[in-house]
């Protein structure tokens, strides 16, 4: 792999750009692979990423039915924070933040990790309490955050109005290492990384069924042929529900459409990233300008990739309310992607009853922050069958009682 | 925008009107089941990428229950039946299976 760098740009805009290379190769797929990985969003490609990495296991193929990044990876709001409330999700989320900083050096790929830090709204008095409540867990966990009053609130962020005719804000927890990092180059940066170790990353090629002997996994089948693998991670989201199927075990979870939408672009007005959970909408303004908006998942089960418009209505006009100074903003794009929820809030990360089957899920409406610290502790438990990282995410916690309950820190769709 | 005809009023309701009520015809496991059924029955869900039986009501409306049929797959509306049956009645499994022969969910087909 050639190594991007300033002397690069010097180099190839000398010599009218003709030395890039591909960043990822596109082989065909082999007949067996040690490991694959089905799914090339950003979990996926980060749980191959480190099983090569931290456990130089690297004949490993990624399967991806459309496009790599296509998924929600290429589809959220990019959000990264790490303030839950449970000691489970302190652990991965800031794992995974903490990964976040370094990864542009790591992968030599600008992801723009962008620490510009996340206000998350109080606006009544028991988001008060419950983000109070957050602080101090948070502290006890070792993730810096702190409550904020409205006066910090205003100072952080001119733009907001304060006393709002149906929520005033008073008070907000404040992340300020939290932020935002560009999405497609998360999953792009971890793709070239991959290929550099020799793995293969397989586009357009669905898998449609898996292949179990003696209730061991031994391979898929797929749109391009069939694949023997001795262990198999299933990392596809949205699709969880279907793909566990064909292994032959259910999940507790249920897939609905989660929706975004850009502004045009205007001047820097927000630099920081604000989520007021009480009327469900958030925003941040995009290295482009345009304001990047998300507000709240369907109720039923959809996978069309499209959401309902009164969504985007509701989301708007709590939005409005908090800065009036979007009110005549003309919107961009909207879009939808499909997000798999569990009853908890929380993802699994665990064995299955399929003996060498993984299953990464659950993530919601809330992965994207988690992509390097999920990859990280999927490629341990695969590799070992155990990670201290993973503990607490087994897809039987729900039978025994033992949730991770995120309902209230997650409030929002982010 | 999703329009569903409430069976209780007769309105067409669009989704404005509506709540989501999840999963239609769960049945309680009893007592002596095993834990096996219990998780079954408390948390797992179907999740079908097509063909999919709900329940919901009609909140903004006349206030009750109904069951839907419908595609999560294209959004179709395959009908709306009563709540107070506990499987698809025919003529509703006889509109699904003219759209989408060969269609089953959970054992119903
Ligand atoms: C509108 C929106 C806003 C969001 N905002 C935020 C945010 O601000 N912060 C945050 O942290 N999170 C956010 N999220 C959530 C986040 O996007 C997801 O949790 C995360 O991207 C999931 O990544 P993934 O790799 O698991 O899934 P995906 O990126 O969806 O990847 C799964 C891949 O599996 C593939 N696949 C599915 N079935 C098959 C098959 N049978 N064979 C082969 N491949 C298959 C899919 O094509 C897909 O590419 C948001 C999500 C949405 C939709
Ligand atoms: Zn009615």
């Amino acid at each position: 792999m050639k190594r991007y760098s300033a002397f690069a740009i010097a180099r190839e805009a000398l010599r009218g750009h003709i030395g890039w290379e591909r960043a990822w190769r596109s082989p065909e797929p082999k007949a067996q692979y040690d490991v694959v990985i089905v799914g090339a969003g950003g979990h996926g490609l980060a749980t191959a990423y480190y099983l090569g990495k931290n456990f130089g296991i690297t004949n490993v193929a990624v399967l991806e039915k459309g496009w790599l990044g296509g998924g929600n990876t290429g589809r959220n709001t990019t959000i990264i924070r790490s303030n839950y409330l449970q000691d489970p999700s302190a652990a991965i989320y800031e794992k995974a933040r903490s990964l976040y900083e370094t990864l542009s050096q790591e992968l030599n790929y600008n992801i723009m990790f962008s620490p510009r830090g996340v206000l998350m709204l109080a606006q009544t008095e028991h988001e008060v309490r419950g983000y109070r409540r957050t602080a101090h867990a948070n502290s006890l966990q070792g993730v810096k955050t702190e409550f904020v009053s409205p006066d910090r609130v205003k100072e952080l962020c001119p733009i907001i109005s304060l006393e709002g005719p149906r929520y005033p804000v008073l008070g907000a927890l404040w992340q300020a290492r939290a932020g935002t990092a560009r999405h497609d180059a998360v999953a792009w940066g971890y793709a070239r990384a991959c290929s550099d170790m020799g793995m293969d990353i397989i586009q357009k090629c669905e898998v449609t069924g898996i292949r179990t002997e003696g209730g061991k996994v031994s391979g898929v089948t797929t749109t391009r042929g069939d694949i023997g693998c001795g262990k198999l991670g299933i990392v596809v989201a949205g699709h969880s529900g279907v793909v566990a199927e064909m292994a032959g075990f259910r999940l507790p979870i249920e897939s609905v459409a989660l929706q975004a939408l850009v502004s045009e672009p205007i001047k820097p007005c927000m630099d920081v990233v604000v989520m007021a959970n009480t009327v469900h909408g958030y925003m941040s303004q995009s290295d482009k300008g345009e304001m990047v908006i998300g507000g709240g998942a369907d109720g039923f089960n959809n996978y069309t990739q499209r959401g309902s418009f009164h969504h985007v209505e509701e989301t708007v006009r709590a939005l409005v309310e908090t800065f009036p100074i979007i009110s005549r903003l003309k919107m961009l794009r909207q879009w939808g992607g499909i997000v798999d929820m569990t009853g908890d809030r929380s993802p699994i990360i665990s064995k299955t009853p399929v003996e060498n089957c993984f299953i990464n899920c659950g993530w919601g409406t809330g992965g994207f922050k988690a992509i390097p610290g999920s990859g990280w502790a999927m490629a341990e438990l695969m590799a070992k069958g155990a990670s201290p990282l993973a503990d607490g995410f087994e897809m039987h916690r729900f039978r025994e009682g033992r949730f991770v309950d995120e309902s209230v820190a997650a409030g929002v769709a982010h | 925008m999703l329009i569903l005809r409430c069976p209780n009023c007769g309105i067409d309701a669009d989704e404005t009107e509506l709540a989501p009520g999840g999963e239609a015809h769960l049945r309680r496991v009893g007592p002596e089941a095993s834990d096996d059924a219990f998780e079954g029955y408390l948390f797992h869900r179907e999740n079908p990428r097509g063909v999919h039986f709900e329940r919901w009501r009609h909140a903004a409306g006349c206030g009750k229950w109904f069951h839907a049929a419908r595609c999560t797959q294209t959004l179709e509306v395959f009908g709306t039946y009563s709540a107070q049956v506990t499987d698809p009645p025919q003529d509703i499994r006889d509109a699904i299976t003219a759209r989408r022969p060969g269609w089953r969910w959970r054992d119903i087909e």
